[in-house]
Order: C-alpha cells, then structure tokens, then sequence
C-alpha cells in the first residue's frame, strides 16, 4: 500500500537539490476541490516531521463563490521551517493552483514572493470554452512575464488515470507533488492520508494514497528542483490545533458546564467541536434563539452555579453588551469571548481585525468594570479560558477573552497540556449563609464580596439590575449609588494588584519598544527579532491584561526612547494632510496607553483583513526610527 | 408534607426529631413575604402576588430552592416581594435567563413574572422559543395591557383605539392575542388565563401550571388602576361576561364560584383545535386552562441538565480529546510512529 519504490522511477534530469530553513506553501482552488484538506494534511505531515508549522485557511466570504473566480479562493497556507514558527509569515514562496483565477487572486492580494514557484493545473489551456482557454492563456503570459516561476501541471489528466472524477483526488495529487519537493517521508505522508480518510471505507483510503504516490511521481520525474528542510523531531508530545479547538478545550478544561452561543462567522467552529465534546464530560452547548438570549442563558446558568461561558464575534458582541450590564451591576461571573472579525456592523466576517478592545473595555452604558484579556498565541487560547473563568469567580465580574480570526483558523503545534484539577471549578457553594450576611458585603478596600448562589439556605435575596445597597435592596438613598460603583470598580485595581508586568521580548533599554495585543504576537516578535540581529536596539512587549493593566508598563515604557502600539484596528495616518495632532485617531491600545500613562505612544496600523505580515512590521518600525 | 421526610431509613430520626423537623420545614405566609410592595392599590399585581405566596406555603417550597425571575415593568417588581432567591433583570430577558437557570440547576423550582411589554414586545422572540424549549418553569403573564412603569404607552396587547401617551389618538393597531400565539408554537404544554379579580381560580390556574412538568403559561388579565382605571369595569361588574373552562382534567369549580360565573364550558385540555378556538373568544373572557399536554418532553431533560461530573470525568474526556491532536516524539505515546495507523 506504501509503495516507496517510487523514489527509483525516472527523474527530471538535472535535478537541483536546495536546502532552506523554511518555507511558506499555497493550496488553492475553487471552493469544495479539497485545497484545504490538501493543506491541512500537509500542515500535519510537516508538524509529524519534525518542523515548527504555522496554518492560515485560506476562507472565501462565500459557501460556493462561483466557480473560477478571483474572489473564490479557497485553501490552506502553510509556513513550516527548522524553527518554531510563531506566525504566519510573509509572502508565500510556491503555490498549488487549480486554475489561473484563484491564482490571479493570490497575485493580485499581494500574497507571493518576487519570483515565487506556482504549479498550475493545465487543462484550462484546451477548454472546449474559448473564453476560459483565452483567460487562461492571458493569465499565464501575465504571472510569467511578471517573473514567477510557472510549471503547468496536467494535475487532471494524470488524475483521471486513477479516478473518475479528478475533482474528487487533485488535492491528494498536489500533496504527493509537495511531499516530493520538500523531501517528505512518504511513508509519514501515507499515514496522514489513511488519518484523514481513516474515518470511509479501505478503498477510498487506498485511492487516496494512489493519488499521493502519483503526484510524488510526476514531480519527481517533471521537476528539476528539489528543496531539504532540516527538521528536529519533537521530544515532548505536542498537539496540533486551531485557537477556536484550543479555546473550545479552555472550556473543558476550566470545568465551566454551560456554554450559550448563537452562530457567527467566524466563532462558530469553537462551538462546533465544543457540540461534539462538551456532553462527554457533562457540559451542555445552548444554541439560543439570538445573541441576546445567549447572553442571558449563560448568565442565568452562571448565576444559579457555576460560572458559564458564552462565545460569540463583533455584531454578537454589541448585542450581548446589555446581558453584559447586569453581569457586572449584580456581580455575576461570566466569561464571553470575543473572536473578533472586521467590523463595523457585518463587516469582513471570515477577516481578521482589531476592532473590539474599545467595545469590549467600555461596551454596555454606564459604568461597568470589566476584565479584558487577549490571546496572542493558540496555546494562549487554551490557557486564558481556564484563567478567565477562574478571574470570574474571584472577583464576581465578567470577563472579556478577546481573539480573532486569525487565531481562530491558525494551526500550530503546541506543547500538550498537562491536565491539573485545580483548573476547575469547585462545586457550587451550597452551604447555609450564617444569619445576617448581607449578599453585596463589600469589602472596604478591594470591594470584594462573598456571592451566594440560590440554594444556599439564609441567602435569600433578590439580584437587581437597580442600583441597589449591600442588602441588595434597590437604592433611593443618594449615597448608595456611589458606594457601590466604587466598591465595583475596586475589584479592577485588586485585580491589578495581583498581575506581574509584563515580560519585555529583548533588553529593557533601547531606540524604540513594540507594543501590541492579540494574535499580532508571533508576527512582532519576528519582526523585533530580526532588527535586533541586524544591530537594532528594539524590544517588544505583549499585553494579555487589558483591563486592568499590569502594573510596571510605564516604567518599561521608560526604558525606550520611542514607544509605538502595532495594531489590527484603524490610526489616522500622520502623513495624510487632513490629518494633525488635534484630529488624529490612534490605534485603540495608543489611545489607551497615552491617556494611562501620559507617554507620547505613536501607532502603526493596518486593516486589510489579512494577518500583519512581519516583513510590514519591520518596515514600520525602521521607518518611525528614521523619523527621529 | 413529602413523604421523604419521614421515610424511614437507616439513620431515621427519632419520633420527637420528626415533628421538630415537620415544625421546621412548615412554612408560613410570613416565610415568602418580603417588604412592602410599592405597586399602586387596586393593582392586579397585589392579587397574583398573594397567590403566589398561598401557593407557596401550601407546597412548602423551601425558600432557598425557590427563584422568581423577571424583566422589567411594575410585574417585574414582583421578586423584590418573595422572600425566596429572585433575579430582576434586564428588559425582556427575563425567560433566557430563568432557561439557563434550569438548566444549570434543575433541582430549584424556577417562576417567571413578565409583563405584556416585556414578553409580548422586547421579548418576544424569547417567548417563543421559551414555549418551544418547554422547560419545567413556570411562567405568569401579568397582562394590563399598558406600559405602567414608563407612564401609559400603548403595549401590543392594547385593544385598538387605545388612547395612550404614544398614541393620543387612539392605537393603530389590532392587539396582539398572547394566548392564540402561544398555542400556535410547537411544542406548547401548558396554556391557561386567570384575571386579578377571581382569586381563587387565579390560584388553581397558578398551582396547575406549577405542577405541570413543562413550561406552564398563565396570562394574567390584571387591572391597572393607574392608567386604565375601567378597562376591565364591565367584566368585573358583569359576571357572565367571564367564562369558567372546567374539566376532569383540568380545574374543578367549587360551588361558590360556579354559582357566581354561570357561563361555563366543559373543555379538555387536551383538545388543542377547541383550545384555540377559546383562546380567539375576546367576550367572554375565557378563564381557566385552555390547554394541557403533559407528555411533552422538557428541553433541560433532553439535554440530560444536571448530569453528575466528576474531576475524574473531565481529565479523561480532556485527554481523550488531547489524544486526537497529539503527534507523539518517537517511541512515545500510544503508537511509536505517532498515527494512528489502524
């Protein structure tokens, strides 16, 4: 079934063998060719062998966008190499596509390197339709004369000599051409195969590798080029998710047992797998009839219990904002995440951005202290759901996970977590309350108060949404309102008081330190990194709290003669000349770190809906530092 | 009292512990009242609160295992008034949070108090779907057909013409029939109609929606004396203009009303067609219940709520999990070469 004999079978003459320490590789098609199973296997293989991966999907706004459309391309990207791969990159270096339009989008979106390889499927050549033989023509003089590196593959016509509909058995093709440039095990490659499909019957996972081997084949034999990756094999278990799969794990492991949902591009995968597993430990997935109600389950689930979770994205978000109020006027812990999309209103659902810190910080009228933390990697996604459950309960307050679309749909290998119980919830207290215990006993100084949880004998009281007093009896007295916004908003300055700085990325003095929030982690970082090697002096620093902040961010802010946010949400640029320091709208963490910390922070932006590739990054940086 | 308090057992109390725990575990009126109610005198809320209390004592429903929740509105003052738990929330919202209550906790018995604005207009959308999950909650329908708190607007359950400060010159629209569009959702289990002014059958109309298992919904047709002092004037003044359901299966009448109401129907709860047929009659009003299905299933049943978990269960469904994204080093885990290779 494994046939390697493969590898003695004719080779292109002339055959280059290069060796690179990574790479970034395409897969795309039409919607529903099986460019993104192609690349998820083939993110597999590479995580199996050994290399640090980064997945991006590659998602049309459309379930079947027309066929052959610029618009309509559908895949995977993945960024494998020697190293941990902590984002997904620049430009790609080589691209499967399935026909020149999906490729045209590719190009034309600004994704491949100069000279970048492309692999194309060729039979549009001799398409009985004129106009798609003319477009495909047209196409292929353009990417050619434009410098890439174009070989046609005639992916179908080799594919129909195993299967009769090649539209069901290219994607393998491509993977089997993928595994022989880059040098794959196909062996390992086989047994990702017989993985994917383990699930149908013997044939269809025989065909399959049939598919594979002959893909690996005709590269070997039509290519001249052939790359080595060196790879280091993993010596601890690793796991290999997306951050909605890592945040749907959160949950399990945070032992919350109610999530409420409403379906939104792009959470939604979060809650699908959560569907498929929460039952299995006793947790339960209300699809409510809307985000409001969502909203209102998990706060009722939470109230009579334990801290429940709701999961939603941007017009989710606004909806749950009221929900949200009464969580923290009646001091009810509840953890909504946020997996943010562009915006405003419908805006860009399958994109990432970061739109949401402001509204997620002050969303919902009046004063409502919230905690407000962001993922900046997958693994982070994991463990922050198990902190802002535990956040909740401490403190009674809501707290806000921010992720984003780019997390969402990234794969990478994370160290296995080591399962510990005490990320669980203990049982509901249902012990008497003694007499007189008044159900907001707010303490002086953090304005922390015991919550009592309906079954517990003696605590009988009624939660309002109305200002109301200790005894949580609605307010009219004129002083009460006040006490008991402060003692809510005391808990945010306990909570602060509890967090370490954060850690500075590079030395603690120098031209300029990087700072930034979310899923721009990896891409910061790289870029930082490579700046420092070249003689730089630029550090970065990562924020998971929000709201609070961690104490000590001045004083790191200190240490660098500029500061600037890079960020996924708008700043009016200085350059365009409607714009000055009167007018200027700064990036949403800026605005936030010069009104804390009076520090000029500038800010660099960018809102194409496209992960912030390291090599923009970079560019900005030196570009404020030669401003100077 | 239930018989599990002086079941006997291996560790059963003395006779003199049980008639101190019967003395304990017996409740007065006095258990569930807390504070004054501020609603205005002659409000029909005075009546359905009262009720409530009744029934609650004489269920002995331990106060802590008790929660009213509610919206916004006068009715939604009403938790304030129990002397049980009660969450006063946000308007309209008051049936999604007392479903995830239920959910989470299916041992608390759950009561929901919502107006005509809060159920019918800004949360409609939870009213339906509240009947479609039909979870065991049991929820009151306090119907003035007026905006009280926010100072007499028209609610969609004003008849037409309704003068009020949004429409000063009469309402637009037909009202909105709250009984006909609950027995229009599938999945309907309990329907039933009281008015503030027959106390009694208020109550047996509260208690059967109470033991019905499934979401038991009772309009309440209440008088707000505030903003529409005579709208409900001639059916007070003209008992004929009431109509009594009663049944085998559903209420009995005790001599005293049937001779008080003479117009009277003998209706089956379980016929939903002649149920909907009621529900459209406007004059009389029909009072008692309309409709009654106690075989269908409950959503938090359905979904198996209150499931035992154990931190146990949770590591090995986790790791489970874990195991189907792990790529293991070499010679480690489940299979050397890390696939599954079966």
């Amino acid at each position: 079934m494994n046939d390697v004999t493969l590898l003695t079978r004719p080779q292109a003459q002339d055959k280059t063998v290069t060796t690179l320490t990574e790479h970034i590789v395409e897969i795309v098609s039409d919607s529903g060719e099986g460019a993104q199973r192609c690349g998820q296997s083939m993110g597999a293989i590479a995580a199996r062998t050994g290399y640090g991966v980064w997945t991006v999907e590659i998602i049309p706004a459309e379930i079947r966008p027309p066929a052959r459309s610029v618009a309509g391309a559908s895949g995977n990207r993945i960024r494998f190499g020697s190293r941990r791969i902590t984002n997904g990159g620049n430009e790609t270096d080589l691209v499967i596509a399935f026909n020149e339009q999906v490729l045209l989008g590719r190009v034309r979106a600004g994704e491949l390197k100069p000279g970048a390889t492309i692999l194309l499927e060729s039979m549009w050549r001799e398409d009985r339709n004129k106009a798609i033989a003319a477009s495909y023509a047209e196409v292929y003089e353009q990417v050619v004369a434009a410098g890439y590196d174009v070989h046609e593959v005639p992916m179908e016509r080799e594919c129909k000599t195993i299967v009769s509909d090649p539209r069901r058995g290219k994607n393998m093709f491509a993977l089997g051409m993928l595994c022989n440039i880059y040098s794959l095990d196909m062996q390992l490659a086989a047994d990702q195969v017989a993985l994917t499909f383990g699930k149908k019957d013997r044939k269809v996972v025989e065909t399959n590798i049939r598919l594979l081997e002959a893909g690996a084949a005709w590269a070997e034999q039509n290519l001249t080029f052939k790359y080595r990756i060196p790879a280091t094999p993993a010596t601890e278990p690793l796991i290999v998710v997306n951050g909605n799969a890592a945040l749907a794990l959160g949950v399990l492991a945070s032992g919350m047992e109610v999530c409420a949902m409403y379906p939104i591009t792009p959470a939604t995968s979060a809650s699908h797998y959560l569907s498929d597993v929460f039952e299995r430990v006793g947790g339960i997935v209300h699809q409510a009839e809307d985000e409001i109600a969502a909203c209102a389950f998990a706060l009722g689930a939470s109230y009579a219990n334990k801290c429940a979770v709701t999961i939603t994205s941007g017009p989710g978000y606004s909806l749950k904002q009221e929900g949200i109020g009464l969580a923290v006027m009646g001091e009810i812990p509840l953890v909504v995440i946020n997996v943010q999309r562009g915006g405003p209103s419908t805006g860009q659902p399958t994109k990432v951005e970061q739109g949401d810190l402001l509204a997620a910080m002050f969303g919902s009228h009046g004063d409502a202290p919230k905690v407000v933390m962001a993922a900046g990697t997958i693994e982070d996604c994991f463990y922050s759901v198990i902190t802002a459950r535990k956040i909740a309960e401490t403190f009674n307050m809501v707290v806000v996970l921010l992720t984003d679309a780019a997390l969402a749909s990234s794969q990478q290998p994370i160290p296995r977590p080591q399962f510990r119980e005490t990320w669980l919830a203990p049982p509901a207290d249902q012990s008497a309350v003694p007499t007189d215990t008044r159900p907001y006993n707010w303490d002086p100084v953090t304005g922390l108060a015991r919550r009592i949880i309906p079954g517990q004998p003696g605590g009988m009281h009624t939660l309002t949404g109305l200002a109301h007093d200790g005894q949580s009896h609605v307010a009219y007295d004129a002083e009460i309102n006040q006490q008991s916004i402060s003692a809510r908003s005391h808990k945010l300055a306990a909570l602060q008081k509890t967090l370490l700085p954060p850690p500075v990325f590079g030395p603690a003095s120098g031209e300029m330190l990087v700072v930034g929030w979310g899923s721009t982690r990896g891409a910061i970082e790289e870029a930082v990194e490579g700046l420092r090697n070249e003689g730089r002096t630029v550090s970065s620093m990562h924020l998971t709290f929000l709201q609070p902040m961690a104490p000590g961010i001045k004083q790191i802010m200190a240490g660098f003669k500029q500061v600037m946010t890079i960020e996924g949400n708008w700043c009016d640029s200085m350059d365009d000349p409607l714009i000055d320091d009167s007018n200027r709208r700064y990036t949403a963490l800026a605005m936030l770190l010069r009104a804390r910390y009076l520090v000029d922070v500038d800010c660099w932006c960018e809102v194409k809906g496209q992960p912030i590739k390291p090599a923009l990054i970079r560019a900005a940086i030196l570009r404020k530092l030669q401003t100077q | 009292m239930p018989d599990t308090h002086i079941a006997p057992s291996a560790t059963a109390p003395s006779a003199t512990e049980c008639l101190l725990r019967l003395h304990d575990e017996h409740y007065d009126l006095e258990d569930y009242q807390s504070g004054v109610p501020r609603w205005c005198t002659g409000c029909g809320d005075n009546a359905i609160l009262t009720a409530v209390q009744r029934l609650c004592r004489d269920e002995e429903l331990p106060p802590e295992k008790t929660v009213f929740i509610s919206g916004i509105g006068c009715s939604s003052r009403f938790p304030h008034y129990m002397k049980t738990y009660g969450l006063h929330g946000i308007h309209g919202r008051a049936l999604p949070i007392a479903e995830g209550v239920k959910m989470a906790r299916p041992d608390l018995n759950v009561f929901v108090n919502t107006g005509d604005g809060d159920c019918c207009s800004i949360g409609a959308a939870h009213w339906i779907h509240a009947i479609r999950y039909n979870m065991n909650l049991t929820v009151m329908l306090h119907d003035n057909q007026i905006y009280g708190l926010t100072k007499m607007q028209a609610s969609p359950t004003s008849p037409i013409g309704l003068k009020s400060n949004t429409t000063p010159r009469g309402s637009y629209l037909e009202a909105l029939n709250p009984l006909t569009v609950t027995l229009g959702v599938q999945n309907v289990s309990f329907v039933a109609q009281a008015v503030d002014w027959i106390p009694d059958v208020l109550y047996d109309v509260i208690s059967a929606a109470f033991h019905h298992k499934g979401t038991g919904f009772v309009r309440i047709l209440q008088r707000c004396p505030e903003w529409l002092p005579k709208m409900f004037e001639p059916y007070v003044q003209d008992p004929s203009r009431i109509k009594l359901l009663h049944h085998a299966r559903g209420l009995t009448l005790s001599p005293g009303t049937a001779k008080i109401y003479r117009t009277q129907e003998e209706h089956d709860p379980r016929n939903l067609d002649r149920a909907r047929e009621i529900a459209s009659g406007r004059d009389p009003i029909p009072v008692g219940i309309l409709y009654h299905n106690p075989d269908v299933p409950c959503y938090e049943e359905v979904r198996h709520a209150g499931a035992l978990r154990s931190p146990e269960l949770i590591r090995n469904g986790l790791e489970a999990e874990f195991d189907k994204f792990t790529i293991w080093p070499a010679g480690a885990g489940p299979d050397a070469h890390g696939a599954a290779a079966g």
